[in-house]
């Protein structure tokens, strides 16, 4: 990784991994005796990654989950499926390249998969918009589900969004409809959905591709009602990036986070110290996931399916009863 | 439980509290001083410039329902601190306070009522409690009034009034718009009609769940609807926002309103809209089956 590419609690972890790797080279080219040495930095190095990554604050699993070498949702397709037909169009107004998704094969499996595709080159990120969709993106989303449902194909979607673009067109296409027509008809779309957050998760632009049978959450992904940049905005105005570290605390952003709440059925490992260290790890973990979800959810019928998707949101929210009001 | 509770007479405008006498109050439109008795009688809707003052949940169930009685169900569900969120205060505390201030458990009130003698399960949101923002409670008694719109066979009518889900209970306020979308989908799918009342303001969460799936939906004149909120869409696109944008006049214009309705016409539109979508009930007199206090008639005549 090149510099700009790692955070600055990785640094430690980076520079001694770079090097090792220098020494290595120079006791290959001077055939130099440094097998000893080696040994003590990697020893070291394996203990540095521990206490680095094994206990990674809210903030830091958020920084994880926008880290610039993170594997982006057209990462995981390429890895993950063949035969993937990229489609466009919401049949409406136009082609939202923050939202990415066409069939695909997942082993022996035809599948609908969609997912946010945030880019990772400028060019690549600013056609896409940073993976936040405008109208046209939900609407294409719920086109290529009609379609997957029409063929009675399993749709699989990868949610990574800093959130539903806030902009002038936006509006006046309709984005809160747009969401919110999502949210309905996911829920009785009578083919299994799996939910898959792969990195941002980042409210309503988020749920508006995450109704689903199962939700998954990458173990460094976060998900919540605001992004902890807005929630600092609204609590201390004026010096938000300063308490952006203690809104995710207190948001409580993280997929173990969710999985307390009940609301994740299962959270997907990451390589230590984050997806990005090796994708092919990260995308075979999450493919082994899916399918076993598939393989769960696949034979029910389809009202069973629908019925248990009610009942899991149904059952959403923790309140009480106070007989005094 | 079930309460049967009347409105207190009289609407009561927000800005009322302001003036220490509460005879006369400034208009947030035109800026006209305006006599607030005089105000009441429009309901709360200035002659002038047409502003329509924010009124509270309460003024909605007078100004709607029959002899402005609900039968309110629900009441007691009140928040829990699932997060331990704490900010400048807990939030058990700005619940506290905000229960003290409306006298509610939560930001909004559903029951069973009627318009224009029809039976109707019935919604309304108070800004004043948390900005009328969506928690576990607020989607909880939306979910319920819907499914005793479905359980009894009645339409279903939420007047919305709210700056979105509620950031303290963070994820599970999201999931309510989940959760709240989900029953509008079987609500459809049983052919209860649903119209959805929006008033100032209704954006981002409630916005982008059930107030936006109404069969119809109709809103107060000027009223701020939108996903997005304006500060958040000018420090992205650091551009100056158009006049009038994400107003009533601007989502009607781009095709996601059914009608604008004046405060003095919600009544009788949505009594005209439920003939149509529920068939004429027997019985009822449609045409001007208003059970408005005359005197309320009479003074939203000379608007
Ligand atoms: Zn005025």
């Amino acid at each position: 990784m090149g510099p700009g590419t790692y955070l600055d609690f990785e640094k430690p972890v980076v520079e001694l991994e770079a090097k090792i790797r220098d020494i290595r080279e120079f006791a290959r080219g001077e055939s130099v005796e440094l097998s000893r040495e080696l040994h003590l930095l990697e020893r070291k190095l394996e203990r540095l990654r521990q206490d680095t990554f094994s206990n990674l604050s809210r903030w830091q699993r958020v920084q994880l989950a926008r880290h610039p070498m993170r594997p982006c949702s057209q990462d995981y397709i390429d890895k993950m499926t063949t035969g993937f037909v990229p489609l466009h169009g919401d049949r409406a107004y136009g082609d939202d390249r923050a939202l990415i998704g066409g069939p695909a094969m997942l082993g022996d499996r035809p599948i609908m998969i969609l997912g946010q595709q945030k880019g990772r080159t400028t060019k690549e990120k600013l056609a896409n918009n940073f993976g936040m969709c405008h109208p046209e993106g939900y609407r294409k989303a719920m086109r290529l589900m009609i379609l997957a449902s029409k063929f009675g194909r399993p749709v699989v979607i990868l949610i990574d969004t800093p959130g539903a673009f806030p902009g002038i067109q936006a509006e006046e296409r309709g984005q809160a409809e747009a969401i919110a027509r999502n949210l309905r008809e996911m829920s009785i779309l009578p083919v299994p959905i799996i939910v898959s957050v792969v990195g941002e998760g980042a409210s309503g632009g988020a749920l508006g591709i995450g109704i689903g049978d199962r939700l998954l959450m990458l173990e460094n992904a976060w998900y919540s009602v605001i992004s902890p940049e807005g929630c600092a905005a609204i609590l201390w105005p004026g010096e938000a990036a300063a308490n952006a570290p203690r809104a995710a605390e207190a948001l409580r952003v993280t997929a173990e986070d969710m999985s307390e709440f009940g609301l994740v059925d299962r959270i997907v490992p990451e390589p230590l110290g984050g997806a990005h260290r090796d994708p092919n790890t990260a995308a075979s973990l999450l493919h082994a996931t899916i399918l076993e979800c598939l393989v769960e959810l696949s034979p029910q019928p389809v009202d069973d399916l629908l019925a248990r998707r009610r009942d899991k949101y149904r059952r959403v929210g923790v309140f009480a009863e106070d007989e005094t009001f | 439980m079930e309460w049967f509770r009347k409105a207190k007479a009289g609407l009561s405008g927000e800005s009322k509290r302001d003036i220490p006498d509460g005879l006369w109050t400034k208009c947030g439109g035109c800026g006209e001083i305006i006599y607030a008795l005089e105000l009441e009688r429009l309901f709360w809707v200035c002659p002038t410039c047409d502003y329509h003052f924010r009124i509270r949940h309460s003024d909605y169930i007078r100004l709607l329902l029959d002899e402005g009685v609900i039968e309110e169900y629900d009441r007691g569900l009140v928040a829990q601190d699932p997060l331990k969120f704490r900010d400048k205060k807990k939030y058990p505390e700005r619940i506290a306070d905000s229960q003290k201030k409306t006298g509610l458990a939560d930001a909004i009130v559903c029951g069973v009522g009627k318009i224009g003698g029809r039976g109707v399960s019935f919604g309304v949101m108070e800004f004043a409690f948390i900005g009328g923002s969506m928690g576990s409670v607020v989607g909880e008694k939306v979910a319920r009034a819907i499914e005793r719109a479905m359980t009894r066979q009645i339409p279903l009518v939420i007047v919305s009034c709210s700056g979105g889900a509620r950031m303290q209970e963070g994820i599970l306020s999201l999931f309510q718009m989940a959760k709240t979308s989900l029953l509008l989908a079987e609500l459809a799918e049983a052919k209860i009609p649903f119209i959805s009342v929006l008033t100032n303001p209704t954006t981002a969460g409630v916005m982008a769940s059930y107030a936006s799936l109404g069969d119809v939906i109709i809103a107060e004149p000027k009223a701020q609807l939108g996903f997005a909120g304006p500060r958040v869409i000018k420090d992205t696109i650091h551009q100056e926002l158009p006049e009038g944008f994400q107003s009533s006049e601007f989502f009607l214009e781009h095709g996601f309103l059914d009608r604008i309705v004046r405060r003095k016409d919600l009544k009788s539109t949505i009594i005209s809209l439920l003939s149509f979508l529920c068939g004429p009930k027997a019985g009822v007199v449609e045409k001007s089956g208003h059970t408005l206090p005359n005197t309320v008639l009479e003074s939203a005549e000379t608007l």
